[in-house]
């Protein structure tokens, strides 16, 4: 790296000491606070597993069944945290099985630092042994990625790799260490990176665009704010909420954004996009004003375009300058960090109340109530429905436990329905909607937040996608609460086939094995549930019993998630059945 | 949807090893094709400066330029149209030198081309070109017929008639 290029500014007085490169990097990890890593050794990066070793008081290395789930798992622990997660791989093989957990973080926003060992410098691009292009490959799916030759790099790409993990919009940050280069010693000293003169990582908010968003906040007869994870990852709960509150608009969410707002709260009308809540579907196209807020109007959110919100004026708040028109014409953009930006905005708007508007999303909700969610939540035909399982753990959590949830028809129920009461509790994959992320994401969620009830909702699929990490769980004997909600489908996909693809389930049923001999087999306590009769008292025995805990739940086989917006349709045609 | 037209993006960066993967990427993903591409210093110190050229509608570049400038690397990024820039492209032409003295009219074309003879010998003689594309598009035509033992055109370069600022924004961040 060419040192001129990089203007930073330093903080932290420095001593120098003459360290390898492997030894310097675990002392850039201590200096960015990180007492935590996820990860997977191999022969091209034992050099720094060597020194792990020898801080392992300081630095706790957990050894996942597999490199996906060491990212997944760097992912939870972040998600829950608002630190940077950290995971670390070999080269080759290694490497590349970090890229789903890249790229999982990428389009989620969530802060990573990977750390991938490399060949040595004098055998790149010669087909050595498990030598593989990683900064070619993770280039798209990475915020920065770098490979490091000199271990005198070390400390200077370090610090810029958390600098940009973290600043701004977050994202995964990709460092390539040649084997030579861990071993190789040098003078080392660290200092911290605070700025880069390319990188401009928060707009400042203008002062004229606020006043135009108040003034058409103000003058609004149907505001309707939507929500994203920008209200969590920049910690604007609370002002957040003050600002809904002093106007009285109803606020929706994207999956990604639940929690930030209590479940329970008179504004917060629910959940946005293909099998969200009816109301705020429908009524988006109906609000006069449409309040974007640190979200990204994603298709899953939006629907189809064309008729998305097209009477209403819409405000983005947003961070991202490349997200503004991006998918949705916006009419004032403010740019910048949601929360100084609502802490500049809360003085100019003016208390006021929506109650008439406010009703229309309540009369829609007891539409979507008869309907939709009695059944679902409390049902009277025999078999078991995902919602009551999530009715169920709601109730016995008080709604404070974090819920992180895999892919699929149990993914949208849990996010449908869990109560929440506290912010960072709902932790999923959303843009990539990667199946196998729940079970290795709960591990990091506990790990960072050990005094949190974490309840991991999967699917009988994506279970069996990143099932070896109940060897982590084991071995790290992480008191984490499994549950299994079994359908013996693809659900997800099952649904499509039967509504779009006149019933043709290819390749979608599943043959399972048994989950609580495969539990018990990492000497987790397990339990099946079948009978309705006995769901409450599982659920109490899973949250009761110390340590780790599957709990497999056998679900109707055949429920289809609903309300849903058919992929290409209008947000307001969504399907109450 | 608006119609395609032929642009020129302007981007100032980082002169960094992989920078050109990403950039590419951005359009790659989008399933755009790059006309020409040309990297070199700028008129700052360590700072690289791009020269693209696609055809596209002016919306989605406006996108690409957002996606561009996200880049941790990259310093600007800009987008004109052709008569905002003053632009070259050039290229060079080997012909077997037969024709230079058996073809008369070949002699002409060069003289109305401006083209620029810079090596001659028994076998070939190699001519370069510069000018805006079409100029050597129509040298190209008229040279074709006698027959071209080998050709290379360059990516495009291009100045702005506005300023860029580009300095005064580096003088700002790093200050
Ligand atoms: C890695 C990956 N492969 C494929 C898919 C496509 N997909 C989306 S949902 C789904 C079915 C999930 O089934 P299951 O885990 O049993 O959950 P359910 O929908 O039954 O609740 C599939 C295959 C995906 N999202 N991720």
């Amino acid at each position: 790296m060419d040192i001129n290029t990089v203007e930073e500014k330093h903080i932290i007085p420095t001593i120098t000491e003459r360290l390898s490169g492997s030894e310097a990097l675990i002392k850039c990890l201590l200096a960015e606070d990180v007492n935590t890593i996820y990860g997977y050794p191999g022969g091209a990066i034992m050099p720094i597993y060597d020194k792990l070793h020898q801080y392992q008081d300081k630095i706790h290395h957990v050894l996942t069944r597999h490199e996906q789930g060491a990212t997944h798992a760097a992912q939870g622990y972040a998600r829950i945290s608002g630190k940077v997660g950290v995971a670390m791989a070999t080269s080759g093989p290694g490497a590349t099985n970090l890229i789903t957990g890249i790229a999982d973080a990428q389009i989620d926003s969530t802060p990573l630092v990977c750390i991938t060992g490399q060949v040595a410098s004098h055998l790149l691009g010669s087909d050595a042994f498990q030598e593989t292009d990683i900064v070619g490959i993770s280039t798209p799916v990475t915020k920065w990625n770098h490979q490091i030759t000199k271990a005198s790099e070390i400390p200077e790409v370090l610090a810029k790799a958390f600098y940009i993990a973290k600043s701004g919009r977050p994202g995964p940050v990709l460092i390539d260490i040649t084997k030579d280069a861990q071993f190789e010693e040098f003078d080392f000293y660290y200092k911290k990176c605070v700025g880069i003169r390319s990188y401009k990582p928060v707009p400042v908010a203008k002062d004229h665009s606020i006043k135009a968003a108040a003034k058409l906040i103000n003058n609004a007869k149907k505001p309707f704010i939507v929500w994203g994870q920008g209200v969590i990852l920049s910690e604007a709960e609370d002002i957040f909420k003050a600002c809904i509150e002093k106007t009285g608009i109803p606020a929706a969410w994207t999956i990604l954004g639940a929690s930030a707002l209590s479940t329970s709260h008179p504004l917060n009308v629910g959940m946005l996009g293909m099998h969200g809540n009816y109301a705020p579907n429908v009524l988006t196209n109906e609000c006069d004003v449409l309040i974007a807020i640190g979200m990204r109007f994603d298709d899953r959110v939006t629907g189809d375009l064309n008729t998305y919100a097209k009477q209403a004026k819409v405000i983005h708040f947003e961070i991202d300058p490349a997200e503004i028109d991006k998918n949705v014409k916006t009419d004032i953009a403010v740019l910048g960090d949601a929360k100084t930006s609502l802490t500049k905005l809360l003085p100019k708007l003016k208390a006021n109340n929506h109650s008439d508007w406010l009703q229309k999303f309540k009369d829609l909700y007891k539409i979507e109530y008869e309907k939709v969610i009695k059944n679902d939540i409390h049902p009277t035909k025999e078999g078991l429905s995902m919602g009551e399982v999530i009715q169920e753990i709601n109730i016995q959590t008080q709604g404070n436990a974090a819920i992180v949830s895999d892919v699929g028809q149990h993914q949208m129920i849990a996010c449908r329905y869990a109560d929440f009461k506290q912010t960072k509790s709902n932790i999923t994959s959303g843009g990539l909607g990667t199946m196998g992320f729940a079970l290795p994401a709960a591990i990091g969620a506990k790990m960072a937040a050990p005094q949190r009830d974490v309840v991991a909702v999967i699917g009988d699929g994506g279970y069996q996608m990143t099932i070896q990490e109940l060897g982590t769980v084991f071995q790290q004997n992480i008191d984490l609460k499994i549950v299994v909600l079994n359908n013996n489908f693809l659900g997800m996909v099952r649904q499509w086939q039967q509504l779009f693809f006149d019933k043709r389930y290819a390749s979608t049923e599943m043959i399972n094995p048994d989950f609580i001999a495969i539990a018990r087999g990492y000497f987790i306590n397990a339990q099946k549930v079948e009978d309705r009769k006995n769901l409450a008292r599982a659920v109490k025995d899973m949250m009761t019993t110390k340590g780790p805990y599957v709990l497999e739940v056998c679900v109707e086989k055949e429920h289809n998630v609903f309300p849903m917006v058919p992929s290409g349709a209008s947000v307001s045609d969504i399907r109450l059945q | 949807m608006e119609e395609n037209k032929n642009y020129t993006v302007s981007i100032y960066s980082e002169n960094n090893i992989g920078l050109l993967n990403r950039i590419s990427a951005i359009f790659q993903r989008r399933h755009i094709n790059i006309e020409s591409i040309n990297v070199s210093e700028s008129e700052i110190e360590h700072v690289a400066k791009w020269t693209v050229v696609v055809s596209l509608n002016e919306k989605l570049l406006k996108k690409i330029i957002g996606q561009i400038e996200k880049q941790v690397e990259v310093i600007k990024a800009f987008y004109h149209k052709q008569d905002e820039i003053i632009y070259q492209e050039s290229c060079l032409f080997k012909i077997k030198s037969d024709l230079l003295f058996e073809e008369r009219q070949i002699q002409n074309i060069i003289k109305d081309s401006n083209a620029n003879i810079v090596t001659v010998n028994k076998e070939f003689f190699v001519l370069e070109k510069s000018g805006r594309t079409e100029e050597i598009a129509l040298l190209h035509r008229e040279l074709k017929v006698f027959g071209i033992m080998q050709l290379t055109r360059s990516g495009r370069i291009a100045v702005t008639k506005d300023e860029m600022k580009i300095s005064k924004r580096l003088a700002k961040i790093s200050n």
